[in-house]
């Protein structure tokens, strides 16, 4: 059923509220939230250097209406799709919009988290940087409302525009600090593998056109593509939404801009820029191509697999916080894209029910990483406020001074890992639980094959918790490796009700798994026609996708387990014996003279993992000699893929310019010389 | 939910607090004994348990409330644990709580709370402790996950009830796979619960501590709580192994009077069971920390074997 | 009851797949024979239940020719070999032992894939050992590729006899007797040369690595 605003046919509405005006909620989005989020841009500039009012009025504006849109989304899920057509755009195509399930369930997400950041960022930023804050505001809104109209764009033209605006205007935020010179490559590296994502989706988007010259999406959803075509529009899609995911190899850019940009801009880009990744992906192979083949899925499975081993085998060598987060993203998109592969095999066989199931757990994947990266993300720009370090050889023992941080920042490292009862652990549940239906699979192949993905999901799983570990226990626990830590301070009021928005939805989405499975029934349906909504809701507050006998978890009943343990454990001993406690000096096995440098390091928790994965790096070491008087051990970590693409290939496009380069003689009559020979082949080809 | 059910749940929470310490000491005379040793009492374990509740408890200058907080957290998970494993009945009211996959993230959450408490501490035994366990966690973690999708392949379901029902209703069949999963799963025991060849549960030489270094800094009721964490631990393990490998003798929903029956021979599979962990442990030596993760890989890839091999008979 | 004798044959090739994997990730040299030991000992049980089964008589015979070989007699001459050559350290790999691993299981489900159509076509009783039987096959000829020392190269090689001894079993309730005695005998007499080359080897190059064979290159 298709509805529509002011700006085309007229409908009739669902919730009397919306109805007042005649507008239904996509109308309300784009006025309300879209606008208002450009309208706080645009004030933003206008205030330019009012560092107050950009930070204590826009920006918690701009959380409020992230909120709003949650809302509206919400909403939306369970309502039919709406359709608005806007009068801007190319003379014969204009903006096309389109409000589904899909598009509200990442609007949802959007919404949802962007509040909790916008409102972190209200306390956050700081007066010294190189920008102006009226011109972040600008650009960080700007950010924020072309990622909804990503998701909302309904033809090629008007989610290429937004796609492109995405690009520039998180390259702005990314190089905040443009002084730092490293801060300036990286937004240069991010920038060039944005386009060459963007050029690869146009082109999947000419394929998918098959030369009719329409190109909305109606018309692409119509089209009946040959296999061929279909793989080659699929092939495009992967490449241009992977680059932008971080898909191994194309993931190179990560690691640098995520780190580079400021905490909150570091947050948006790895909780919520990679989902639109995702949403894109989806929405070519689910929506706009009309057959499914499975090898599609195979490709996804093995690509998402990679890629999930080689960021969490990066992360857990890392020295730089920001920089193991980074990889750690790389690693939950892998899952994410490994999750959709399967759900692309099943669906390619027929078995619409597991697909809906891979891809439950997929889109609750998406959800659950957007809170907890973001969150993670969020409490490095804390520490970083506090300490001005990022390095975790330089941190230590901040619990003492952060306490606020830290228990926060426990809660994400514990849904990181991938740990009952919280968020991490029921997206992971549902994958694996998707794994074990495989057997039924008609190719023998593929029946063996996926138990041994299934393998390696598991040992993801496991290497997260290691990641996770060093990644708290360096930075909060033990003792402090530099003295200026003994002034950190804790987080500001801003900071507090931000984190906390995002603590509240990683605890939310552990706790009340059916509720959320619910609400992302309506997406499944849309897209496989097939969801676990009736036979999760059949169960109550227990998750049992198939059945009680087949499999169940239920978190609140987990929790209140632990819970009720800790406290009868804690009261018994109280009562029986006694609660007495003294304080003494560590134990020091005889040697009085510890120092705070005598903790494992961060290189020395990640020894093992080099250790036993070392094919995957590329390390530099510098080992002191027994003759150094100041001995000093230094390795670094890299990557191959630098050395295998993107250097030959940087190396080729520099012999390539240079060859151009030899037709600038730099003397007048060459010039006209190449004039007067290209108007001597003009006139020869017209002659003909 | 019924009457039953309630009180075979109880019951079995309050067996497996009360014998977990007994088999603790149970597995210890017979080290003892194999080794030519007099054996410490069999009562042991509870003595050193009241001994050290009633020390007082000696913490770190800078220990953190985190430091504090994670004994009564892993005693609690390792008591859930020990409640969702049907060793005395499969009419459990907490079992559909979790299933195999949960019991697994049960203990990993276990896991890194006292590799955390360890690096709390920031001395250099704390954090190396917790090193070697979180390395030798992540190995044996996906090995025991494998271990309990090679049973769920075959019973069709990851709930462990339905698993021990459908294992122990079987027609008497022999699967190839779960001889694979047994060696594997024996293998990741060995290697969770600090046993020799992996780990020596009574040695003295830090350099050589794994579980004994994430605790060295607890004592008093703390430490008590962690030792009977790690009795519970085995207990559950064992328990683990004779659910899906030798299930017969549990009671199941409708015969609430076989529960009289099920205590006995729980006791009797686990006073095997225990024997024989104390035969290996005397026959083997444990083996270089360096050789741990091979040791793990190779429980890992037995126990992937396991299923492809399930897979491939099952066709 | 045969369902169930059927089942044990299965686990027994379990048995055989299981030690085929222990011997690939074996360091010592001692615990390797061991291990051959025992899978010439599974074998043989293996060949009389299926003999028992379909009851024909000459499987007795061929267990009872593979006891006494592989059993008694290689491994005593490969323990003589040792203590003559005073091997006693452990073994060197060409490449380390979880990647070995990693491959072995690449290999385990390249042979089952493999085995599966073929087992379609079979009637014998435990045909769905044939893919397990491939498999051991495959993992002894990767443990001779990957070891440095000649020894555990000479027992990769009556693995993989073993294993191709199993699928014989398992597929056609053994060889022709006449084509089994000639096994074993080629076995048995290549065995005793490879034990002189082994000398030889020692003796040019004071050292069982077979890297030094490559000295012998023209070069």
């Amino acid at each position: 059923m298709r509805g529509a605003g002011p700006w085309g046919l007229k409908d009739d509405g669902f919730d009397k509220v919306m109805d007042l005006t005649g507008w239904l909620r996509l109308d309300w989005i784009l006025v309300a939230v879209v606008g208002g989020w450009l309208l706080i841009g645009v004030a933003g500039v206008l205030g330019l250097r009012r560092f107050t009012f950009v930070s204590r009025v826009l920006f918690p504006a701009g959380g409020a209406l992230g909120l709003l849109l949650f809302g509206l989304a919400l909403g939306a899920i369970f309502g039919a799709p709406e359709v608005a057509v806007l009068p801007i755009g190319l003379p014969n195509l204009p903006f096309h919009l389109r409000l589904d399930s899909l598009s509200a369930f990442f609007l949802m997400v959007i919404g949802a988290v962007s509040a909790g950041i916008s409102t972190f960022a209200a306390g956050y930023f700081r007066k010294a940087e190189g920008t102006p804050p009226g011109l972040l505001c600008l650009e960080y809104h700007v950010f924020l409302a072309s990622m909804a109209l990503v998701v909302l764009a309904d033809d090629a033209y008007a989610f290429m525009v937004m796609w492109e605006t995405m690009a520039l205007s998180s390259y702005f935020l990314v190089t905040a600090n443009h002084r730092v010179p490293e801060v300036r490559r990286a937004g240069y590296l991010y920038l060039t593998m944005a386009h060459i994502g963007a050029i690869s989706i146009l082109l999947c988007f000419g394929v998918l056109q098959a030369n009719t010259g329409d190109y909305t999406f109606d018309n692409m959803r119509a089209q009946n593509l040959s296999p061929f075509w279909a793989s080659v529009g699929f092939l495009l899609a992967l490449l241009g939404f992977g680059a932008k995911a971080g898909l191994v190899p194309l993931h190179v850019w990560l690691p640098e801009a995520h780190p580079a940009a400021p905490s909150p801009v570091s947050a948006l880009m790895s909780g919520v820029m990679l989902k639109t990744a995702i949403y894109g992906l989806l929405r070519v192979s689910f929506d706009l191509l009309q057959t499914r083949f499975w090898w599609w899925g195979g490709l996804l499975l093995a690509l998402g697999l990679a890629t999930a081993l080689f960021g969490v085998v990066f992360a857990a060598v890392q020295v730089d916080m920001k920089r193991l987060l980074a990889y750690s993203s790389v690693e939950n998109i892998g899952l994410v894209i490994a999750s959709i592969g399967l759900a692309l095999i099943f669906s390619g066989y027929g078995m619409k029910a597991l697909a809906a199931l891979a891809l439950t757990a997929a889109l609750y994947h998406v959800a659950s990483h957007a809170f907890f990266k973001s969150l993670l993300f969020l409490c490095t720009g804390c520490v970083l406020h506090a300490t001005a370090e990022r390095s975790l050889g330089k941190l230590g023992g901040l619990i003492r001074y952060m306490p606020w941080v830290a228990w926060v920042t426990l809660i994400g490292v514990l849904t990181s890992a991938g740990l009952p009862p919280l968020g991490g652990f029921v997206s992971e549940w549902l994958l694996l639980q998707s794994f074990l239906f495989t057997p039924g699979l008609p190719d023998a192949l593929l029946n063996m094959l996926i138990p041994a993905a299934a393998a390696l999901v598991a040992l993801v799983a496991a290497l997260a918790g290691y990641t996770m570990v060093k990644f708290f226990g360096v930075i909060f626990l033990g003792r402090p490796r530099e003295e200026k830590l003994a002034q950190a301070h804790d987080a500001g009021a801003w900071e507090r009700v931000g984190m906390l928005w995002l603590v509240l939805g990683c605890v939310a989405l552990g706790l009340a798994p059916v509720q959320f499975i619910q609400i992302i029934d309506p997406v499944t349906q849309q897209l496989l026609a097939a969801g676990l909504g009736r036979t999760v809701a059949a169960s109550g507050w227990l998750l049992a996708p198939i059945s009680v006998e087949r499999a169940s978890y239920g978190p609140v009943i987990f929790l209140i387990g632990v819970a009720a343990s800790f406290a009868l454990a804690f009261l018994m001993v109280r009562w029986f014996y006694h609660g007495r406690l003294r304080r003494s000096p560590a134990w020091d096995c005889g040697f009085p003279w510890q120092n705070a440098r005598m903790q494992d390091t961060a290189e020395g928790f990640g020894q093992p993992i080099r250790q036993i994965f070392e094919p995957f790096f590329v390390m530099r070491r510098e080992l002191p000699t027994p003759f150094d008087a100041r001995p000093r051990y230094r390795v670094v970590v890299e990557d191959h893929f630098w050395g295998w693409i993107y250097l030959p290939l940087a190396a080729l496009a520099e012999r390539i310019a240079r060859l151009v380069g030899l037709l600038q003689q730099g003397r007048i009559s060459i010039y006209l010389l190449y004039s007067f020979v290209t108007l001597i082949a003009m006139l020869l080809v017209v002659k003909r | 939910m019924n009457i039953y059910g309630v009180i075979s749940q109880a019951l079995e929470i309050v067996v497996a607090l009360a014998l977990a310490p007994l088999l603790t000491g149970w597995v210890n005379q017979w080290r003892a004994w194999l080794q030519n040793k007099s054996a410490p009492s069999l009562w042991q374990p509870y003595r050193v348990l009241h001994k050290l509740f009633n020390k007082d408890s000696v913490v770190a200058d800078h220990a953190s409330p985190l430091f504090r907080a994670v004994p009564y957290i892993v005693f609690g998970c390792m008591a859930l644990a020990s409640s969702i494993v049907p060793t005395l009945s499969t009419d459990l009211p907490l079992a559909p709580a979790a299933d195999a996959i949960a019991l697994v993230g049960l203990f990993a959450l276990a896991r890194v709370f006292i590799s955390l408490a360890a690096m709390d501490i920031g001395t250099s035994f704390g954090s190396l402790g917790a090193r070697r366990e979180m390395l030798i966690g992540f190995l044996a973690e996906p090995a025991l996950l494998m271990v309990l999708f090679s049973a769920s392949l075959i019973s069709k379901s990851t709930s462990l009830t339905t698993m021990v029902e459908a294992l122990a209703h079987q027609e008497l069949a022999i699967y190839p796979a779960l001889a694979f999963a047994g060696v594997a799963f024996t293998m990741v025991s060995l290697a969770e619960n600090a046993r020799v060849p992996v780990d020596n549960p009574a040695t003295h030489l830090e350099l050589t501590m794994i579980h004994e270094a994430l605790i060295l800094e607890y004592s008093g009721r703390h430490l008590a709580l962690i030792e009977w964490a790690a009795s519970l631990k085995l207990f559950a393990y064992s328990c683990i192994g004779l659910a899906l490998f030798f299930p017969w003798g549990v009671a199941e929903a409708d015969a609430p009077l076989a529960l009289l029956l099920a205590l006995p021979v729980l006791v009797g599979k686990l006073a095997i069971g225990g024997f024989l962990l104390a035969v290996l442990e005397t026959l083997a030596a444990k083996m270089r920390i360096f050789r741990v993760p091979e040791f793990l890989a190779g429980a890992f890839l037995l126990a992937v074997i396991g299923m492809l091999v399930h897979i491939l008979l099952a066709t | 009851m045969s369902e169930l004798l059927a089942q044990f044959v299965n686990l027994l090739g379990a048995l055989l797949l299981m030690l085929a994997f222990a011997m690939i990730s074996q360091r010592r040299i001692l615990t390797l024979i061991n291990l051959f030991t025992l899978q010439g000992l599974v074998l043989v049980v293996s060949t009389a239940v299926v003999g028992y089964v379909t009851g024909q008589p000459h499987l007795y015979l061929s267990a009872g020719l593979t006891f006494v070989l592989k059993v008694v007699l290689i491994p005593v001459l490969l323990h003589r070999i040792i203590d003559r050559l005073e091997i006693r350290w452990d073994v060197e790999t060409l490449i380390n032992i979880p990647t070995t691993m990693l491959i072995g299981i690449g290999v385990v489900i390249f042979a089952f894939n493999l085995a599966t159509p073929i087992a379609m076509l079979s009637t014998s009783l435990a045909r769905g050992t044939l893919g397990i039987a491939l498999a051991c096959v495959l993992l002894s000829f990767l443990m001779m590729i990957t070891r440095a020392k000649a020894v555990p190269q000479v027992i990769g090689f009556l693995a993989m006899e073993n294993g191709l001894f199993f699928a014989a079993t398992s597929a056609t309730y053994g060889m022709p007797m006449v084509v089994e005695l000639g096994i074993a005998l080629d076995v048995l007499i290549g065995v005793l040369i490879l034990g002189v080359f082994m000398f030889q080897i020692r003796e040019q190059f004071d050292s069982l690595d077979i890297r030094h064979l490559e000295k012998l290159k023209d070069q």
